[in-house]
């Protein structure tokens, strides 16, 4: 699996509201001396100035599959445009996409669970989510596009810190957290964030779902972008489920109205037979509100690791590894979503323990 | 022509010592014939005409990939992703037909039998008519495919939840054949009564175009990429599964309700097909590298190349019928005297 994966060209999604600083970011990538060529896939395509000698301009494209599900929808554009570029493998060594400052990141990600050929010769590394320090607090509230790209990301990028107090800093990671506990969050000033950072992150690859634990424990004491964010474990052997305006650590928590994530644990074995058919048919019937989805999972009767991922109704898993002798054999599950129905997914969790 | 063994097939007739190899300077992702000389469409900039004696020239035509071809035997028409529309003759001398402003993508292009040209950047599908102005058509998402009805200038534009039919010398409104999902290869029957798409699923559509009634052919395992109409037009030969599906289009309800031909199964992908043009045999390239001839009555079969793990790219016929080519993704590419 790895020799096919390392073959593919990986492709990272680029999201922000609109003034967030994305070009900013394309462009600071684009322009360091990484010795590498980026394949730019970018909207407003000749409005504003990029640095790159491939460039194609998208239409942002929605489809939705002709299979019944209202949100398995598809960007039929970057399913042409990636069949376009990829006749020109050997010219490129990674895609960059760019979306449109209101665009929702789940149509993207999605052409990658569905799209055969797309899958076949790309990955999707990462949704790399650039934020705006000092506006963004207000465009949660008033533009739900804001909030479901801060909920989709792998990585937030927040910008223009350096035009906001520390407390407003504080306010909008608290904020961001309440959304997403688990991107990686980098603070920046016009983008200035190591590359590696940003690219070849793997974030949809199974085998590097390693940990997925909350981000933001340990966060408070790093700000600097040049350390090694790969390995982070915070073990943290603690509850997460703060009030609302909590404060912890020195960082406050705020818990989103409608956007939230929800994490389950357990050190019981599951049972393979009920859990599957659970997470299936909860994803059947709640996936409209479950934007991500991730797990490691310790079956009963079997010395593998399973993981799995997934985009509102698209779920993909495998058996990563065996689970190491000092290893603590336990499962944890992270959704994120809008209006999540909790309880309904405690609860069939619980039945899923073997 | 070689006889085709159907009693054994453990002792396929094999055909392949009499392929003479063509060198190309990079793979080929669409190959047609002008006359004998083999014209293989590169995957980027250029296009390599091979000669019956197996001389090649090369020509570049396009500042960058190369992303749609079409050709009616007397040139090939290209569309590039530097927004360019060119012409080339079996000479190699090339035309510039068009140039998009915005220097979008060339994605698709179709030719007409009397000279027309269609070709589409984004949601815009041109037509060039042989005397008049060119015409242009929005339509409601970007174009996945272009298609000239059999008589009259009619133009078949596929796009999302549907195709629009299009008659550019009429002021009327233009006909939509609406079917969710997204479209992309479409084509006519020779006999102008159907109309079939290739989906974004693993499926084609079709309408009835006496009643725009539907039709679906469903059952692939993979997207449909290649079809090609036998040589009495009464049959659709496609790739995207394990054998070549060949549906009937016989009677007045075109395959409704019928069983397609399933022929040449292999334990790998059909990725292009090519229907002989008089006689009934198609040739088809597979996803593991394999080339047959096979015979649609019986479904009797011919080796032409061998397994090596590349799929077949390219597969195409003379117009007189006494050549065949074809190309894969690792840059090997053959022809057979038939």
């Amino acid at each position: 699996m790895s020799d096919v994966a390392a073959s593919k060209i990986p492709v990272t999604v680029l999201t922000g509201y609109l003034g967030a600083g994305k070009t900013t970011l394309l462009n600071r990538i684009l322009s360091e001396n990484h010795g590498k060529k980026y394949a730019v896939i970018v909207n407003e395509f000749g409005e504003i100035g990029i640095d790159n000698d491939l460039i194609i301009g998208a239409d942002e494209e929605v489809f939705e599959m002709n299979n019944g599900c209202v949100c398995c929808t598809v960007r039929g554009d970057l399913v042409r445009i990636l069949d376009g570029l990829m006749k020109r493998k050997g010219k490129f060594d990674a895609i960059i996409l760019e979306t449109t400052g209101l665009a929702d990141p789940a149509p993207v990600a999605q052409t990658f669970f569905v799209d055969e050929d797309v899958r076949e010769k790309t990955s999707l590394d990462a949704v790399v989510t650039v934020a705006d320090a000092k506006w963004l607090s207000a465009r949660l509230k008033d533009a739900p596009e804001a909030k479901n790209q801060i909920a989709f990301a792998d990585v937030i990028v927040l910008n223009k810190t350096d035009l906001v107090s520390k407390a407003e800093l504080a306010e909008v990671e608290a904020r961001i957290r309440g959304i997403n506990p688990y991107a990686k969050l980098h603070r920046t000033e016009r983008c200035q964030v190591a590359l590696n950072d940003v690219l070849d992150r793997k974030a949809f690859d199974l085998d590097r779902i390693l940990e997925i634990e909350p981000e933001f424990l340990g966060e408070s004491d790093h700000h600097d972008h040049d350390h090694d964010h790969d390995h982070d474990h915070h073990d943290h052997g603690h509850d997460h489920a703060h009030g609302h305006g909590h404060s912890h650590g020195g960082l406050k928590h705020y818990h989103d109205e409608d956007m939230k994530s929800l994490s389950l644990k357990t050190e019981k074995p599951l049972d393979a037979n009920k859990f599957m058919p659970w997470l299936q048919a909860l994803v059947a019937s709640d996936g409209q509100s479950i934007l991500r989805s991730k797990g490691i999972l310790s079956f009963k009767d079997d010395d593998d690791r399973y993981v799995f991922q997934g985009v509102h109704m698209m779920i993909e898993g495998d058996h990563q590894r065996e689970w190491k002798a000092d290893e603590p054999r336990v499962s944890r599950l992270v959704f994120i979503g809008r209006e999540l129905p909790e309880q309904k997914i405690r609860d069939g969790f619980e039945k899923c323990i073997a | 022509m070689t006889s085709f063994n159907s009693d054994n097939p453990a002792s396929i007739v094999s055909v392949t010592d009499r392929v003479r190899k063509v060198e190309l300077p990079q793979s080929a992702t669409a190959l047609h014939f002008l006359g004998d000389s083999a014209g293989f469409v590169g995957v980027e900039n250029s296009i390599s005409f091979a000669n019956a004696s197996g001389n090649v020239s090369t020509h570049e035509i396009h500042d960058g990939g190369i992303l749609c071809t079409v050709s009616d035997g007397k040139r090939i028409v290209t569309g590039g992703d530097d927004g360019k529309l060119v012409t080339v003759d079996a000479s190699g001398a090339t035309e510039t037909i068009a140039s998009d402003a915005k220097r979008r993508w060339i994605d698709n292009v179709a030719l007409h039998p009397d000279g027309a040209i269609a070709w589409s950047a984004g949601k815009t599908a041109f037509v060039r008519p042989t005397k008049g102005d060119e015409k242009s058509l929005d339509v409601v998402s970007t174009v996945g495919g272009l298609a000239f009805a059999p008589k009259g200038l009619r133009l078949a534009v596929a796009h999302y939840n549907g195709v629009t039919l299009w008659f550019p010398n009429m002021a009327a409104k233009p006909e939509v054949l609406e079917w969710k999902g997204s479209h992309l290869g479409v084509t006519f029957s020779d006999d102008n009564k159907f109309l079939v798409t290739t989906m974004h699923e693993s499926a084609l559509h079709g309408w009835r175009l006496a009643d725009n009634r539907h039709m679906r052919m469903t059952g692939y395992p993979s997207r449909v990429r290649s079809m090609s109409w036998t040589a009495d037009g009464k049959h659709l030969a496609t790739s995207g599964a394990d054998t070549v599906i060949v549906w009937p289009f016989t009677s007045k309800d075109g395959p409704m309700g019928k069983e397609p031909a399933m022929l040449a199964p292999l334990q790998a992908k059909v990725t292009v097909v090519a229907c002989h043009p008089k006689n009934d045999i198609l040739a088809a390239g597979y996803s593991n590298g394999m080339v047959l001839m096979v015979r649609m009555q019986d479904g009797a079969e011919i080796l032409v190349r061998r397994n090596d793990d590349a799929p077949v790219s390219a597969l195409a016929w003379n117009a007189k019928g006494s050549l065949l080519g074809f190309a894969s993704e690792n840059g090997d590419a053959g022809l057979l005297t038939l």
